[in-house]
């Protein structure tokens, strides 16, 4: 850095840099194995001392003892599949329209708004989906209340779409320009050319988005806890998309602040956690995965 | 580009940030200097601070009662936070609160930890609070036995025709199951309303997180009900009478009817404090008693006699 320097300090500053990079990657490692063994330590008694019938029955009564916890599970998978049902074609749609059709103003208009989307807290998500998106559904759909899965999945959706537009839009940025033009070249129309070429070459990428969404919709609380209604039933037909569930995030932040520490309720919480993580785990596995067989047989990205 | 440059053009574009880092150790020095005179006085001088700490319900009434008892008071400080009763509870037992706030007696596994810890919890009674049964202001139903409210939150009844409103399904809201508010409604009334032990709240209950979901979905929903604090219950919501028998007498909420016991969903609210309260927190309990009863009406609570 100052001027005139020898090589060897020169060497030495850049060892001591590439250690400090070094050590900050791998805290970041450090840090989820260290989470993951607190989750273990914390939420592994809740399964000894919860008999699995009681844990994996349907009633969950924290107060009275009854840790049911698959209502939970259902309601944290119904609220993502269903966000994830809205958000994917959406997101897809819209950054096959930003990459590959939308002029250039518009892009650079829109990738900006896109990233504004995602810095709105989900707190001030939840406030408008409680006051405003639910009288609305209540009354649309004729259910008895707006506080539904449906508009946990809406709001989930809106809140996973950024994810999914940047990420999809940089799997259709990284296809090559050859690609766009042999297709062109072949006689294809634009459309033809993006749906049987660019689309397909991306497509790694574009179910990297898939899972990137899917991560961010199952591990939201706030917002999910204000406009689903948290009563924990099990979700057994398609009507009840439109009933009330409770997911398992905003179980563990409405108890976990009340409960008494290492107290059976405490742990079966962490338990609950521990399974939250796992599912996100292998959800982001599975990303990874596949992004990984991709580049092996020499896939695109 | 960083090839080309010389030593000297590097300087200029160190400057101004140079000037930032300075500027910014500057303030943070004079802030650290400025503070530390303030923070000395109170540590040997007659500040106090005093921490309170637990039901959400007891919050406002708190704060009320510090902010009046600085007037009284202007040394002594006192810090509020809630985040709910057993959070509170659990806070003056592991020592790290002076004062807790309880919406319910506190139960024999917390009083067998405290002594466990070497606490003896003295309770107070400060205040009496009444939970009102509220529904939509359209919905014609005036009144409710504590029997019915039952088999309504049970899932006995589950259409307002049922009950000789309009016809219409009924949609329970309760407050989270963390709330003391919650088991002071399930044990006082959902399971003393049909003499039942064993009854819970029907799975189909939203569990709202806050006064706020309750009062936003009665307010916008006429098949709602939901209950909460009387000094929560805002003017947009219809509030129901209520009897402790079928036959009735049927009694509305409020401060007169709380008060000589004929509002039969009303409960006594606390403070407890790890022994004996002694200096600045005995005095400023001891205010609450005498002097801070004054203003307990003003939010919604019921003073003591």
């Amino acid at each position: 850095m100052v001027p005139g320097s020898s090589a060897p300090v020169r060497k030495r500053l850049e060892w001591m840099i590439e250690t400090v990079i070094r050590v900050l990657g791998f805290s970041a490692i450090g840090l989820v194995a260290m989470i993951f063994v607190f989750l273990l330590m914390e939420g592994v008694p809740a399964f000894v001392r919860v008999p699995l019938g009681n844990l994996f029955s349907v009633r969950w009564y924290p107060t009275s003892g009854l840790y049911g916890s698959l209502p939970l599970i259902a309601g944290s998978l119904l609220v993502t599949v269903v966000a994830m049902l809205i958000a994917f074609p959406l997101g897809v749609g819209t950054a096959v329209f930003v990459r590959e059709i939308a002029p250039n103003w518009a892009r650079e208009v829109l990738k900006p708004l896109i990233e504004v989307l995602a810095g709105i807290p989900s707190v001030v998500l939840g406030f408008f989906g409680m006051i405003i998106l639910a009288p609305i559904i209540r009354e649309a759909l004729g259910a008895p209340t707006g506080l539904t899965a449906f508009t946990g999945a809406l709001l989930l959706a809106y809140m996973a779409l950024p994810t999914i537009i940047s990420v999809a839009e940089d799997a259709l940025d990284a296809v090559p320009k050859s690609y766009r033009d042999a297709g062109l070249a072949m006689g294809a129309t634009q459309w033809q050319t993006i749906w049987r070429v660019v689309v397909p070459a991306a497509r790694s990428g574009i179910l990297m988005a898939l899972m990137l969404g899917m991560g961010r919709a199952i591990g939201e609380t706030m917002a999910v806890m204000m406009v689903t209604g948290n009563a924990a039933r099990m979700p057994t037909s398609l009507q009840a998309l439109f009933m009330p569930i409770r997911t398992m995030t905003a179980t563990i932040a409405a108890e976990m602040g009340e409960v008494a520490h290492g107290s059976t309720h405490y742990h079966v919480l962490f338990g609950v956690g521990l399974i939250l993580f796992i599912l996100t785990f292998s959800i982001t596995l599975a990303a990874a995965s596949v992004m990984f067989r991709r580049r092996t047989r020499g896939g695109l990205r | 580009m960083r090839v080309s440059r010389s030593p000297h053009d590097r300087r200029r574009a160190a400057t101004p940030l140079v000037c930032v880092c300075c500027a910014f150790l500057i303030v943070a020095l004079g802030t650290s200097a400025g503070c530390r005179p303030t923070v000395e006085a109170s540590a040997e001088g007659v500040g106090q601070t005093i921490q309170i700490k637990g039901s959400d319900t007891l919050v406002n009434l708190a704060l009320a009662w510090v902010e009046a008892y600085h007037e009284v008071k202007p040394d002594v400080r006192i810090s509020v936070t809630g985040g709910g009763t057993g959070t509170g509870i659990a806070a003056m037992i592991n020592g790290t609160v002076d004062i807790a706030t309880a919406s319910r007696a506190m139960r024999t596994v917390e009083l067998e930890a405290a002594r466990a810890n070497g606490i003896e919890p003295i309770e107070f009674t400060v205040a009496l609070d009444a939970i009102a049964v509220v529904v939509h202001p359209d919905n014609p139903i005036e009144q409710l036995s504590l029997q019915q409210i039952s088999d309504i939150y049970t899932g006995k009844i589950t259409n307002w025709s049922e009950l000789g409103s309009y016809d219409r399904p009924i949609v329970l809201l309760s407050r989270e199951s963390n709330s003391g508010t919650y088991m002071y409604f399930l044990e006082n009334v959902i399971r003393e309303g049909r003499g039942d032990d064993s009854l819970l709240f029907s799975p189909d209950t939203l569990l709202m997180p806050s006064s706020e979901g309750i009062s936003a979905e009665v307010r916008q929903n006429r098949n709602a009900i939901g209950y909460d604090g009387l000094g929560y219950v805002t003017p947009d919501q219809k509030v129901v009478a209520v009897s402790m028998q079928p036959e009735g007498p049927f009694v509305m909420p409020s401060i007169e009817t709380v008060n000589d016991g004929s509002y039969p969903i009303s409960r006594p609210l606390f403070m407890y404090t790890a022994g004996e309260p002694t200096g600045e927190i005995g005095a400023f309990l001891n205010w609450i008693l005498a002097d801070g009863q004054r203003m307990v009406r003003d939010l919604g609570f019921v003073p003591l006699d």
